[in-house]
């Protein structure tokens, strides 16, 4: 994972505010969805405050986007940059899953 | 389908949706389930996916009911190229909306599991591929997938539980497959065949390296169904499923008759020959002559106009036609005119069922009247007797209901015991011929005798059955004082016959010479007396006129003696006086 930061540093330079572009996709109002933004926003802040740009989508609104995305399971947050893809899904309620997904150094 | 019109009850049953998969809606007796799930299981290779692939197209193509694949192996592209081969055209089917595919690829590696999940966002995807074409129809393939990309199995089941319930309420007939699990377990999580209401089971067995598909409905809520195991094949035109026990023996008969082509023979079966529609088996040892009777028979349908198919198990087409040829039978004019069809295998090539339902779907094209089998006795290299015997009941049963006549050709290998025979379809049939060999006086010569001949007058007679260049003749056999004798034997004695013949005429006319030359003798005679009978005649004759004369004379002498003694004039002398 500290690979990947310091590939990252090094090709920008210096560290890019918005470097974590972040999905979450969720279904209205159920509480998996619920406790799952709440629990990524709080991570957000407090580990990449000012490097992400989140965006939570209701897929319900847009089911179009199930099959483009592939999604299967939900609350489904996918990693989109820096570097290669990835996929969590759940609530988010385990910070170290959520951590290393997002390739940060886990906590103890 | 008669079984669905029969039905008709005064409480709604089950609704069913036509899969039209070739026999599997009749030993489902309508199809699946409307708006419920259906599970499909089996092993790796079974053609689970094949079998719900041709549900979705089928469903498109014939029935008008949209459909959604999810493939949660294949990638569209490969599902497309895999199914091409069949003649379904997946590209254009989703163009045309009938279709939808879906490939739902999940890969452990690239997920991180974060705490409580739910599988809403399949439900939400699946919802909105049915919503998109209006899906009556959906395929879930292979489920169970999920298991192995996700590890919250308690999640799992919960969600595969409430997707049944969901897919119910969507109201679309689902197919779902699974693998099939170790042991007795019908699918790996032994989860779906409870929820299902449908369960079928697809096997491939390999018996004597020749593989069988099989397949058995192992649970059907609220409606009867075919119990056994089927089998199916897959070939160019995707499923073909066989219902063995269709037998209601309940067919239409006819009482038309079609003559044999062998004019003798038509006269032992009640002179008129077959009747349509019925099953013949012409049984015998080898070179009896059971080919050049099925080319007569072939020959003399199609002289009629009518078509025929002959399904050579032994002989290529060309060897046929060539041996026929010989005996003065032209198959190439009939095969020319598309009136015959020759179909050539090789028992071994492929399993019974295969050749079954291989006959099946050339009869279903060909539509022949008359269907021939030479030989079926090499069938048995790839079945047990059983099993051979199954397949053709089968046949026969089928056959009758096409209302096609059918004449099997079958080796008896025994020699002694003739009527052990023929896979035991000998009582299956409506009328068996047999040819058998009648060795005799250091000869070889053939005697035909119909075993039965059901519903028709028939000789008891054994015939010899002499091939010549003129083709196929019965002759009476000669009965003599020494049995039945038949070739060169029967000939002699009939020549014999014809020498004492010839030997009682002489004799008889050489009499009868005699006579009219006594008569001639007789005659001469007859007329010699007459002629001495007339000179007799005639001298007393003479003497009699003598007589008279002398008379005569002497009266007139007296009178003139009279007359001059009386004085009266002298104008005549005196003769004489008293």
């Amino acid at each position: 994972m500290a690979d990947k930061d310091i590939e990252f540093t090094d090709y920008e330079g210096n560290e890019e505010p918005t470097a974590y572009v972040l999905r979450l996709f969720i279904t209205g109002a159920s509480p998996n969805s619920i406790r799952a933004v709440e629990n990524l926003n709080a991570l957000c802040e407090k580990y990449i405050p000012g490097q992400y740009d989140l965006k939570i989508i209701d897929i319900h609104q847009q089911p179009e986007l199930a099959e483009d995305e592939d999604i299967i399971a939900l609350p489904l947050l996918i990693k989109k940059a820096p570097g290669k893809e990835r996929r969590m899904i759940g609530d988010m309620s385990n910070t170290n899953k959520v951590l290393k997904g997002l390739g940060l150094p886990e906590i103890n | 389908m008669s079984i669905i019109q029969n039905s008709k009850s005064a409480y709604p049953t089950l609704p069913k949706t036509l899969t039209g998969i070739t026999g599997l809606d009749e030993i489902t007796e309508g199809g699946l389930p409307t708006g419920r799930p259906t599970l499909i299981c089996g092993e790796a290779g079974c053609g689970k996916t094949l079998l719900s692939i041709e549900f979705i197209v089928r469903g498109a193509t014939e029935f008008n009911e949209p459909g959604v694949f999810v493939a949660f192996e294949e990638k569209s592209d490969e599902l497309a190229m895999n199914v091409a081969s069949l003649g379904f055209d997946l590209k254009k089917l989703q163009d045309e909306k009938l279709l939808r595919i879906d490939h739902v690829h999940i890969d452990r590696s690239e997920i991180e599991e974060t705490g409580e999940y739910d599988l809403e966002g399949l439900f939400i995807r699946l919802g909105y591929a049915i919503d998109s074409i209006g899906a009556k129809r959906i395929v879930l393939d292979t489920l169970e997938n999920l298991f192995s990309g996700l590890d919250n199995q308690s999640v799992l089941r919960m969600e595969i539980r409430r997707l049944f319930g969901w897919l119910k309420s969507k109201g679309v007939t689902a197919i779902i497959t699974g693998e099939k699990g170790d042991g007795n377990s019908l699918t790996r999580q032994g989860l779906e065949e409870y929820v299902s209401d449908c369960v079928i089971l697809l096997d491939h067995r390999v018996i004597n390296q020749i593989s069988t598909r099989r397949l058995r409905i192992i649970k059907y809520r609220g409606t009867v169904h075919g119990t056994n195991e089927y089998p199916f094949l897959i070939d160019e035109d995707g499923i073909s499923v066989l219902p063995v026990t269709s037998l209601k023996l309940a067919k239409q008969v006819s009482t038309e008759r079609l003559s044999t082509g062998i004019p003798a023979l038509d006269e032992m079966l009640g002179g008129k020959g077959f009747y349509r529609g019925g099953s013949t088996l012409v049984s015998g040892t080898a070179g009896t002559g059971k080919t050049s009777i099925s080319a007569y028979f072939a020959n003399e349908t199609c002289n009629r106009g009518e078509r025929c198919v002959y399904f050579a198990m032994e002989e290529s087409p060309k060897q046929i036609m060539r041996n026929m040829r010989s005996i003065g039978v032209e198959l190439q004019k009939h095969v020319d005119a598309g009136l015959l069809l020759f179909n050539a295998t090789r028992p071994n090539m492929y399993g019974l069922e295969m050749h079954l339902v291989a006959i099946h779907k050339l009869i279903k094209k060909f539509k022949p009247s008359v269907v021939i089998m030479d030989p079926i006795t090499n069938f048995i290299n790839v079945g047990s007797v059983s099993e051979v015997k199954n397949m053709l009941v089968r046949l026969i049963d089928f056959l009758q209901d096409e209302h096609i006549t059918v004449m099997f050709t079958a080796l008896s290998l025994n020699t002694i015991v003739n009527e052990q025979t023929d896979e035991g379809v000998s009582s299956l049939v409506d009328s068996w011929l047999l040819v058998r060999d009648i060795e005799f006086n250091g000869e070889r010569n053939r005697g035909l005798y119909v075993m039965k001949a059901r519903g028709m007058k028939h000789s008891n007679q054994v015939r010899e059955f002499v091939i010549s260049d003129e083709g196929l003749n019965l002759i009476d056999v000669y009965l003599g004082p020494d049995g039945v004798l038949t070739g060169s034997a029967r000939k002699q004695q009939m020549l014999l016959e014809q020498t004492g013949q010839a030997i009682h005429d002489h004799s008889i006319s050489r009499k009868d010479r005699e006579i009219a030359r006594k008569r001639k003798v007789l005659e001469a005679t007859i007329l010699s007396l007459n002629s001495e009978y007339e000179s007799v005649e005639e001298e007393l004759n003479k003497v009699y006129l003598e007589e008279e004369l002398k008379k005569q004379i002497l009266e007139k002498n007296r009178e003139e003696i009279t007359r001059i003694r009386r004085g009266e004039s002298g104008r005549s002398k005196p003769t004489g006086g008293k």
